[in-house]
């Protein structure tokens, strides 16, 4: 009976794992949550599925949006009555989280991903998503989104955005 | 609860009430100071010196905004109230924020004949930011689990906010005699009131007993000693010790600027106060 239950769960678990792939970033709609390594975890019990999301900023206007996102997709799911989304801090969500798949997607996009393993006082070099020259230039910290910033090849002479590390 | 306290949760912190209500104090400061400067800087919209820091500018007050909501969160969950409502409703004696954050950011009003003062927009955003670095390095060790945590999260956005300010400052003091004058003028204008920063209020004491934070001595000793080290560095004098100004923002006591500013940023919300803002 016990074990009959937990294999209920935890495929019902799986399914919407599954599910949350299609719930895509609204800042970066390439990547899908999963990949930018925002699900923490997927709980269902008792037809209540429970999902805890590490916010990539404190202050980002995308949260309510995904908050719904979420909601919606895996109330479709079968046996589900209820989804509550919670976002949670520890572990706290930082740029390595990103899947390795999910970097390459980033930088089709025109995005450059953040760099890996960056520790306090590393220098912050940028590579041109289009033709991977490192000769580029921060031309603003902040861009249209608090997560990413924008740069200008010297190279092919494009304006791109980059991701911060956030470590 | 003793001195060397640890408090996992909301609930833990409830079972002590003068725990709680030191913790409620600070939440306060952190929430308020966060909320009104982030308020100043979105009346910043439009009028910043280009388009790209327009974009910088308001993507940083978001931040801030969503920092103040955190801890307006917080306060919520200690049974205070809502969080809207706290940002939204309170009258001006109700908050905490320090007296710098909340003057105006120069002659006019924003939609009448705004005369904003860039200089000190960038000082005070810039001598603020880094007495919060401060703040948010000490709390990491804070003895309420829930404040430790976010503030190690909030320490990762902050930090591009230094970087941002660190370059204006750096351009400004380097450039023209007149660009240097003004940011001169805004430094002296900002000092009047700088020394109120690393004031903890009228519950210091206990704030600091619980472990809540770092005592005011040694915020106010660390911060000085950066802001100095960033002064030297970018060639400018070092002003000496901060002011205080004469109204203790820490106890209540505020300016009619920040008046202003809760009327016109509760305008919409006390309309309509089940909208979302
Ligand atoms: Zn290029």
């Amino acid at each position: 009976m016990t074990n009959d239950k937990t294999t209920q769960q935890e495929s019902q678990e799986a399914i919407c794992l599954e599910m949350l792939q299609d719930v895509k970033d609204p800042e970066i709609p390439v990547i899908s949550m999963v990949e930018m390594g925002m699900i923490h975890k997927v709980r269902v019990e008792s037809g209540v599925v429970e999902v805890e999301v590490l916010p990539t900023f404190v202050g980002c206007p995308a949260l309510d949006i995904m908050k719904k996102n979420i909601s919606e997709k895996l109330i479709e799911v079968e046996g589900i009555s209820d989804v509550q989304v919670r976002f949670v801090y520890d572990p706290a969500w930082t740029s390595d989280r990103i899947a390795l798949d999910a970097r390459d997607k980033l930088k089709s996009f025109g995005i450059a991903p953040p760099p890996l393993d960056f520790k306090p006082g590393d220098s912050w070099d940028v590579s041109c998503p289009y033709c991977d020259s490192v000769y580029t230039q921060l031309e603003n910290l902040f861009g249209p989104a608090a997560c990413r910033s924008i740069l200008y090849c010297r190279h092919c002479k494009n304006p791109f955005e980059a991701l911060k590390p956030i470590y | 609860m003793g001195d060397n306290v640890r408090v996992e949760n909301v609930e833990q912190a409830k079972q002590n009430q003068e725990y709680a209500q030191a913790l409620a104090d600070l939440l306060f400061q952190l929430a308020d100071d966060d909320f009104i400067l982030a308020y100043r800087g979105s009346e910043w919209l439009g009028l910043a010196p280009h388009i790209e820091e327009d974009v910088a500018f308001s993507s940083m007050s978001q931040d801030m905004m969503g920092h103040a909501v955190m801890h307006y969160q917080m306060l919520e969950d200690l049974g205070l109230g809502k969080a809207d409502d706290l940002a939204q409703l309170r009258e001006a004696g109700a908050f905490r924020n320090a007296i710098l954050v909340e003057r105006k950011n120069g002659a006019g009003e924003y939609n009448d004949n705004p005369h904003y003062d860039w200089a000190y927009a960038i000082v005070r955003s810039y001598v603020y930011g880094l007495y919060k670095q401060v703040r948010l390095e000490s709390l990491l060790q804070s003895s309420y689990a829930p404040l430790a945590l976010i503030s190690r999260k909030m320490l990762t956005e902050h930090r591009y906010h230094l970087m941002h300010w660190q370059v204006w400052l750096k351009q400004l003091a380097n450039s023209t005699k007149e660009a240097r004058q003004k940011l001169e003028t805004g430094i002296a204008r900002v000092w009047e009131d700088a020394g109120e920063l690393s004031s903890l209020g009228q519950n210091a004491d206990n704030i600091v007993r619980f472990g809540l934070i770092a005592g005011e001595e040694l915020l106010r000793q660390r911060w000085l000693a950066n802001t100095k080290d960033i002064f030297q560095k970018a060639g400018l004098s070092w002003p000496g010790e901060p002011g205080v100004p004469t109204e203790r923002g820490r106890l209540g006591e505020h300016t009619a600027d920040l008046g202003q500013a809760l009327a016109t940023l509760s305008e919409v919300y006390r309309l309509d106060p089940v909208a979302k803002w």
